[in-house]
């Protein structure tokens, strides 16, 4: 079934076209890569996916439901949450706290008890704290619950990040350049977290990458984006060897 | 029951306020307690409640409130506008409680008419907005005149003489007169007690990580599904309304009340973001205990005149020095180690 169904999206700023008739089709479960030249529009078209900017043109669906021109607010509720190219925690909280801020509108109490902690508080945020621990063991982070975020080393900080999106139960989870910064070391331990986190929870994948090896290793499909259009799309191999996205990488001989 | 490290942490700051309150009690028992100083109690109290207030504005939802006496002002006018009215006909205690409720509650419907346009805006706006608010509902509260007489009620922006039997409620610039003295160091303890509780629970809670979420990143926030207007405004609104508490003990303190600038101007919201800038923005405990010493400073040292200002400068750098430069937190983390150290064998 198709889960992310994107039909000619545009936007612009001034002058500039940044993303012109994009489309993309998803289905469930794929792992799928967006990958393209520096200033292609690869987080412009994040950001449009997510609501941060309103399209000029085009529709977004995800399943069924149609969410252009929702707000970052309101898709996230529908299902998509997303990481950051330059990493956004929220750094003066504790790292269990910045997943339980994910998990937000996952439970619920009323503000008069959040005031007065009255017996809902504790058993409302004693699942929480489970729920959050949960996930803060898949990415190996329980043992600095209680560390700043912003102490965590820069690692540590992506995947806490992932932790932090998962938890708002998405369907489907977009990486903004997940591998930034990261030696080949950090990059192989989140290969096998990607794919780790897809199986486990049965989660549908858009992520953002230059690290080839990555994109090479574990998406399926791609689109290469080229000056906000899309240059070329389909399965990894096949893309990666078309002497048309090797030219936009590389430039002509 | 195992206690966690914040519920700890939240008990002492509780411990804190009921030792002071104690021992002020045994001093003021033994005779040891110059009428004057008792007579800074009440208003040390008040404006550490205030600074408790502003410390969830600027140093847990991280905007910046420069008319917290603004609402300090509503609610000291409205509970005063209430008790006047209802001196002769209701009991003390019922009267106080419900002047208390009046003034939070008016101060909370101005926090919320003021959050309205401006929490949805970017950048610094509450600040400007604030400050300017603060000053015209001081302008406006010592201009107006209201009163009552065998014709109803009269108000307006010039002085007009009452028909027959009736009562100024508001006389000009004048203010209100002959509110009752109901405030009293218990009272404004207990006050104080339940501000702490309430912004340390929020604190800890869904709502109040929500609250620093917004603080910390925005767009991260947003980007959870978190609603950032009705977190902003929901701090923003208890924090005026707590402000708004500590202006009716303040009306309560004193016969009368005046509109004026010594009081209720920007210079007084400013003295309290110092409290709150000095004590630590975000710390809360540091606010009470901040409030507290630099209201009572300057008064322990008229004493020394001209010279008093000086050293209350100095004070205020000193202070910051030990709470910010990098060199004395090391040293004081040192020493608290040490201790802990110590306590823990």
């Amino acid at each position: 079934m198709t889960l992310l169904d994107v039909k000619n999206l545009s936007i612009s700023f001034g002058g500039l076209r940044a993303v012109d008739d994009f489309n993309i089709s998803i289905e469930e479960g794929q792992l799928y890569g967006l990958i393209g030249p520096n200033g292609a529009g690869k987080t412009t078209a994040f950001n449009l996916l997510t609501g941060v900017y309103k399209p000029n043109e085009g529709i977004i669906k995800l399943g069924d439901k149609d969410i252009t021109g929702l707000s970052t607010i309101e898709i996230n509720k529908a299902g998509i949450a997303r990481t950051f190219q330059n990493i956004r925690l929220f750094k003066d909280l504790s790292v269990i706290d910045n997943v339980k801020v994910g998990l937000h509108n996952q439970f619920s109490y009323s503000t008069l008890s959040s005031v007065l902690h009255l017996p809902s508080y504790h058993k409302v945020e004693k699942e929480m704290d489970e729920k959050a621990m949960e996930l803060l063991k898949v990415f190996g982070l329980e043992e600095h619950r209680d560390y700043l975020a912003s102490n965590l080393p820069y690692g540590q900080q992506r995947k806490l990040e992932i932790a932090r999106a998962l938890a708002t139960n998405p369907k489907l989870l977009l990486l903004d350049e997940p591998a930034a910064g990261m030696n080949p070391n950090e990059t192989g331990e989140l290969m096998e977290t990607i794919q780790f986190v897809r199986e486990h929870f049965g989660m549908t994948i858009l992520l953002i990458e230059h690290d080839m090896k990555l994109v090479a290793g574990i998406c399926e499909e791609l689109t290469v984006l080229n000056f906000g259009r899309v240059l070329t799309q389909g399965p990894t191999k096949e893309v990666l060897s078309n002497p048309e996205v090797i030219k936009a990488y590389i430039g002509d001989e | 029951m195992k206690l966690t490290k914040v519920s700890k942490r939240n008990l002492i700051t509780y411990g804190i306020v009921i030792a002071f309150y104690i021992i002020i009690q045994i001093l003021n028992l033994t005779g040891n307690l110059s009428s004057h100083m008792e007579g800074l109690l009440v208003p040390m109290t008040y404006y550490s409640i205030v600074a408790v207030a502003l410390n969830l504005t600027v140093g847990i939802l991280g905007e910046l409130s420069l008319g917290h006496a603004g609402f300090m002002c509503i609610g000291a006018f409205s509970a005063s506008l209430f008790s006047v009215a209802t001196k002769e006909t209701m009991n003390g205690g019922l009267r106080f409680f419900l002047a208390l409720v009046i003034g939070t509650v008016m101060a909370a419907i101005f926090g919320f008419l003021i959050g309205i346009p401006v929490l949805r805006l970017k950048g610094d706006y509450l600040a400007i907005v604030t400050l300017a608010f603060g000053e015209i509902i001081k302008n406006i509260l010592a201009a107006v005149y209201l009163g009552y007489d065998e014709a109803g009620l009269h108000i307006s922006f010039k002085s007009f003489v009452l028909q027959g039997e009736g009562k100024m409620l508001i006389n000009g610039a004048m203010g209100i007169q002959g509110t009752p003295s109901d405030s009293s160091f218990t009272i404004a303890i207990v006050i104080l007690l339940i501000s702490l509780f309430i912004v340390q629970n929020l604190v800890n809670s869904r709502d109040g990580r929500a609250i620093m979420s917004i603080r910390d990143n925005r767009i991260a926030s947003e980007s959870v599904g978190i609603n950032v207007v009705k977190y902003k405004m929901l701090a923003f609104v208890i924090s005026a309304a707590i402000a708004g508490t500590a202006g009716v003990l303040f009306s309560h303190n004193t016969s009368t009340l005046t509109a004026t600038s010594t009081y209720f101007g920007y210079n007084v919201s400013i003295m309290i973001l110092v409290y709150v800038v000095l004590g630590g923005i975000g710390n809360i405990r540091g606010s009470v205990i901040a409030a507290s010493i630099l209201y009572i400073l300057p008064e322990m040292l008229r004493g020394l005149s001209n010279y008093r200002m000086l050293i209350y400068s100095i004070v205020l750098i000193v202070i910051m020095l030990i709470n910010w430069a990098p060199k004395a937190i090391e040293v004081r983390e040192k020493y608290v180690t040490l201790l802990k150290r110590r306590f823990a064998k």
